[in-house]
């Protein structure tokens, strides 16, 4: 799975919990929570939604880790791997 | 005969348009199945029966407005026959409709047999299914609801002589005890704050049963069923507060689903009547956006909502020393004609201390 597959994952996740949110609405590279508006039940959602779909197991000790969709992407990528 | 009226969803709703009819006469019903849709300012919402029984005849049409307490159907008791006379059952009788009607009923996605008819014996005319499809049609959903949560504050503050509490209260071992305890959980089981802290108010409500109930026809009528009303913000503004029941009797992993459950459903516009109409205390959780203190106003015909702000870190001084603490301010706001401050103050002080014992919720 390269990059541009865990950026499409994350993104339809993410829009699955906010229908109002246009494909090129969010800046990869700004806090996700503050461009979505995500709560922290939105925020529980996206990562079982990460779970389900990538199934990858994100401890909440490394929710700090997620602020932007490119740390997302890096944080994926290195558990994908 | 049982005759279902539309119940009133929420303290300032006079009237609902009736949206969609889930069952037709001669289907049987269950206490709590889903009989209708209803248009509120506030939410399309699902109206259950609260009898058993065999629908026998749907009073109103899809697309009318009626009074709350209006006798929208009624149902057949277990073991009741029809009334003979007079009225035919309506059960299978097919209701005219024109051609043209039915054309232009199936173009714009309605039910034409569903719709009202003004023609001949009935019959559903093209002008009939033009209206029902109006009816049908979104209204300014936003400037509505702003409107109906105005108008039941402004019910609240005119009529309910509100007092006020604050709590500080130590969050340090309730926050310890969740990382740990959802890293023993798989993900999808995970626990969110919210609900520890929806568990212990509805715990420490034992100690104080005159901010749960309700204020009806000038006297307090105390609930002994704990259904907690949860403010929730819908996306695009407003909100709502339906309930989560029997909140003291169910664990966390059963509230989690059933919050998660409220939330999803909230925003997609699909509440059912009976989490509407029946909250005995709401809970406002502001912490999400960062302020510290929530002093909120009672929903009529409730006599009490808590407050929850941010859990920040600040500075906590106890026998042990001044030291850096996540503290959260928890705050009350009661109705003077059933309670006094002085209980308003045991419920802050229980609800601390079971915050500390977050292993016993």
């Amino acid at each position: 799975m390269n990059d541009g597959d865990i950026r499409k994952e994350l993104v339809a996740i993410v829009r699955s919990i906010a229908p109002e949110l246009e494909e090129g609405d969010i800046v990869a590279s700004r806090p996700l929570r503050e461009q979505v508006d995500l709560d922290s039940m939105d925020w529980l959602k996206v990562i079982v939604g990460v779970h389900e779909k990538l199934h990858v197991d994100i401890p909440e000790a490394d929710y700090g880790k997620l602020r932007t969709l490119d740390d997302w992407i890096s944080y994926l990528r290195g558990r994908l791997a | 005969m049982i005759e279902l009226k539309l119940p009133a969803l929420g303290a300032e709703m006079e009237e609902g348009k009736l949206l969609e009819w889930r069952v037709k006469p001669g289907d049987k019903v269950k206490r709590g199945d889903v009989v209708a849709v209803v248009d509120t300012t506030k939410a399309a919402v699902d109206v259950e029966s609260w009898n058993e029984g065999t629908v026998h005849e749907l009073r109103i049409a899809v697309g009318e407005t009626v009074p709350v307490g209006t006798v929208i159907a009624t149902l057949l008791a277990p073991g009741e026959s029809a009334p003979a006379a007079g009225a035919p059952a309506p059960a299978p009788s097919r209701k005219p409709v024109s051609p043209a009607a039915r054309a232009r009923a199936k173009a714009l996605g309605l039910d034409a047999e569903a719709i009202a008819g003004s023609g001949p014996q009935g019959a559903v005319t093209v002008e009939d299914v033009e209206r029902a499809a109006a009816a049908a049609r979104p209204v300014d959903r936003a400037g509505e609801m702003r409107r109906a949560i105005g108008a039941a504050m402004s019910r609240s503050k005119r009529e309910i002589p509100h007092y006020y509490l604050a709590e500080t209260i130590p969050m340090a071992r309730a926050a310890e005890w969740l990382a740990a305890e959802n890293a023993r959980r798989p993900v999808a089981e995970r626990l969110l704050m919210g609900v520890v802290q929806l568990k212990a108010v509805a715990l420490s409500l034992s100690r104080a049963p005159e901010l749960n109930g309700f204020w009806r026809d000038g006297a307090f009528a105390p609930s002994s069923a704990i259904h907690l009303g949860v403010a929730i913000s819908l996306r695009g503004g407003g909100l709502v507060a339906p309930a989560i029941h029997d909140v003291d009797r169910k664990s966390l992993g059963e509230l989690m689903r059933d919050l998660a459950d409220l939330v999803t459903r909230a925003r997609a516009g699909s509440l059912r009547s009976s989490e509407m109409s029946d909250p005995t205390i709401t809970v406002t959780n502001l912490g999400e956006n960062g302020v510290e203190a929530v002093h909120a106003v009672i929903y009529p015909p409730q006599v009490a909502i808590v407050g929850l702000g941010r859990i920040s870190v600040r500075p906590w001084a106890d026998e042990a020393g001044l030291r850096a603490m996540p503290l959260v301010t928890a705050t009350l706001a009661g109705d003077h004609r059933v309670s006094d401050g002085m209980r308003g103050a045991r419920f802050l002080s229980e609800l601390r201390q079971r915050l500390q014992h977050p292993e016993d919720l």
